[in-house]
């Protein structure tokens, strides 16, 4: 008998028994489905981390020297983390040792940040990020201007009082007004707005459009770093080489100017996007690691179930078995079509995981502001795992019908 | 004799219930010809039942000696059987055993697909073997759509749809009325005039009546052999 009849007999055979073939499924059904809605999440999510997370928040061959860590990787002590505190903080001299020496082609810029309530005409928008840098930090976020400019080498050595802000203050403050020119209060202090940032969205729901950005040598800067303070050096490269060397050479320069022994550990901090993801590379590690697990413990329960139903489905139907003997079925033709039968059902049960697993995974894109991407070789790997799931569900059942002796077959009922 | 199909000898069949022997058959031998007319008569347990099966190869015999169209059956092993029981034999039975939710289309389809047929080729010789029992119009029919009558005409019909050498026929007239019953010698009748070698069992003399050779069966031996007056052939 070919494949593709047996295939038919079974999808028949499926379909005037739908609800026994429902139920039988949904083991099945429930480890592909796992698969496929945590593979699609913890996909979209790597995508999603990779190149919009740690890229914006850090930016891409981008690192940071720091007093200490800003991402919490987790497992922290107590000690550890008053030891962090202790440490020396990144001073201005520190940063120009350093800017001065760098042997490769960088991008730098020195920056210090804390949130502020900024005030126009009795309206006060709170917490926004108030960020002291310099005009290369544009370049180094990518910043477009849509209006107005950056502040100038001019401005920045004369400490002029100007901001270039984001596009969630504009609204806030302004309300469909031009806010270019007009004159804000921070701290007390008259600034004026020379610029606004392009548009940047959200990031888990979170606007990344909340804040302005003055000359570090403002007057503002005591609102958000001690004198003579920064919160980091950032420096930006062309490729990862060039980053990775003018990392290691910023560490030694680091070293050599607070004079650590070689035992000594660092006592500062170069941070890099790989720390922004390193909590969520323990959430996908985690998921990836118990992922088969679930889906393990699920296909063999599906399988077990399906088995079960088989060799019900084998003592309900001893009657057709014999006749079918009678008619001329050898063994191999009875043994096929139960397990044809058994994988069939099985598959089915595997595309409707298949189906479901793609529901979940775009509801928590719908349901959370995090995206979900489909990894086409997850679907191969669930129909795969529902064939042979069912395949090896139905040997058992088959060969105990292609055993029945056909006479006594005949004689059932 | 070169037009023997069938040739059985001292064939026996035995049953072990526990720690009894059961003799269904204890020695029956048989000789027929190519488009014999046979009925087998008998009382209740006297092996009939026993002695078609082996025929019909659904069983294998305890000693003995089967011979149809000249290969030994009773050396035979499984997917050689199911072979012979493909091609060789058409079988119809007492209670019908038409596959409930297949229509009888499907039904009749059903040996074509183990000898690997095509689905075109075996619609073809379904909807053929219908006709040929005046069915055409019910094909699309399942058995509970149909009347006793009807039904056991498609158990004919998917009997002779591989243009077996042999028509098996346990009483087949068990669950019909007697108006039905004379329709369905008929039909017998025909596939005779056709050709068709036929065994049937039977308990009533009036549908043995229809047969040209008469085989009583008695605790599972041949009692007597012997031709219908009047139906010589
Ligand atoms: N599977 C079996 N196990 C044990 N004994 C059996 C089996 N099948 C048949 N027999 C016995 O073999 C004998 C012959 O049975 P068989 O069915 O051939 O009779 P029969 O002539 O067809 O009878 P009936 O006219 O009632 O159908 C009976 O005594 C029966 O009890
Ligand atoms: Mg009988």
């Amino acid at each position: 008998m070919p494949m593709f009849e047996a295939i038919r007999m079974a999808l028949r055979s499926i379909w005037t028994q739908k609800l026994k073939s429902v139920f039988s499924l949904i083991g099945v059904l429930i480890g592909v489905m796992f698969l496929i809605a945590v593979v699609s999440v913890v996909q979209g999510m790597n995508a999603y981390m990779e190149d919009q997370v740690a890229n914006r928040l850090i930016g891409v061959n981008t690192f940071q020297l720091r007093q200490r860590p800003s991402f919490s990787t987790g497992n922290i002590t107590r000690e550890e983390w008053l030891s962090w505190r202790r440490r020396p903080r990144v001073t201005y001299a520190d940063a120009e040792y350093v800017e001065e020496r760098l042997e490769h082609p960088v991008l730098t810029a020195k920056y210090c940040m804390d949130r502020v309530d900024i005030g126009y005409h009795g309206k006060v928008a709170k917490d926004i990020d108030l960020i002291g840098t310099e005009a290369e930090y544009f370049r180094i976020r990518n910043y477009d201007v849509a209006s107005g400019r950056v502040f100038t080498a001019q401005e920045l050595r004369a400490a002029a009082p100007v901001l270039v802000i984001g596009d969630l203050l504009a609204e806030r403050l302004f309300e469909g007004q031009d806010p270019l020119g007009k004159t804000v209060t921070v701290g007390g202090l008259p600034y004026r707005i020379i610029g606004i940032v392009q548009k940047q969205g959200t990031m888990f729901g979170i606007s990344l459009d909340k804040f302005a950005i003055m000359p570090f040598t403002a007057h503002g800067r005591r609102l958000i770093c001690p004198i003579n303070v920064l919160d980091e050096l950032i420096v930006k490269s062309a490729d990862v080489s060039t980053m990775m060397a003018s990392l290691q050479q910023t560490e030694a320069l680091m070293r050599g100017r607070r004079g650590l022994k070689p035992q000594e550990a660092n006592n500062f901090h170069l941070q890099t996007a790989e720390e922004a993801l390193a909590g969520w590379n323990k959430i996908s590690g985690f998921l990836m690691t118990f992922l088969p697990v679930i889906v393990v413990i699920s296909l063999v329960v599906g399988g077990m179930v399906i088995m079960n139903i088989m060799l019900m489905s084998v003592a309900e139907r001893t009657r057709e078995i014999g006749i079918r003997k009678a008619l001329g079925a050898r063994r191999r033709d009875i043994l096929m079509q139960f397990i044809v039968e058994s994988a069939t059902l099985s598959t089915v049960g595997a595309m409707a995981g298949i189906l479901l697993g793609f529901g979940l995974a775009f509801a928590f894109e719908a349901l959370t502001p995090m995206p979900a991407a489909v990894a086409p070789w997850s679907i191969g790997v669930g129909v795969t795992l529902g064939i042979v799931v069912g395949m090896a569900a139905g040997v058992y059942p088959a060969h105990r019908a292609s055993k029945l002796d056909p006479i006594e077959a005949l004689r059932a009922d | 004799m070169a037009d023997l199909v069938i040739s059985v000898r001292n064939l026996t069949r035995e049953y072990l219930m526990g720690s009894e022997v059961v003799y269904a058959l204890r020695g029956a031998s048989l000789d027929i010809r190519r488009n014999e007319y046979l009925a087998v008569m008998g009382p209740s347990g006297s092996g009939k039942s026993t002695l078609m099966n082996l025929i019909g190869c659904l069983d294998t015999p305890t000693s003995g000696e089967y011979w149809l169209s000249g290969q030994e059956v009773s050396r035979m092993g499984d997917d050689a059987l199911a072979r012979v029981r493909n091609r060789e034999i058409g079988f119809v039975f007492q209670t019908f055993n038409l596959l409930p939710r297949a229509t009888a289309l499907h039904n009749v389809e059903l040996p074509l697909v183990y000898s690997g047929v095509n689905s075109k080729e075996r619609h073809q010789r379904a909807m053929d073997a219908l006709d040929r029992v005046g069915l055409g119009d019910r094909v699309g029919h399942r058995p509970n759509e149909l009347s006793g009558g009807q039904r056991q005409r498609v158990a004919i019909a998917r009997a002779l749809v591989n243009r077996p050498a042999l028509l098996l026929a346990d009483e087949p007239t068990g669950n019909l009325d007697s108006s039905t019953s004379d329709e369905l010698m008929q039909v017998f009748h025909q596939l005779h005039d056709e050709g068709q070698t036929i065994i049937m069992v039977t308990h009533e003399p009036s549908i043995a009546a229809h047969a040209h050779r008469v085989v009583v069966l008695k605790d599972g031996r041949v009692e007597s052999d012997r031709l219908n007056q009047g139906k010589a052939a």
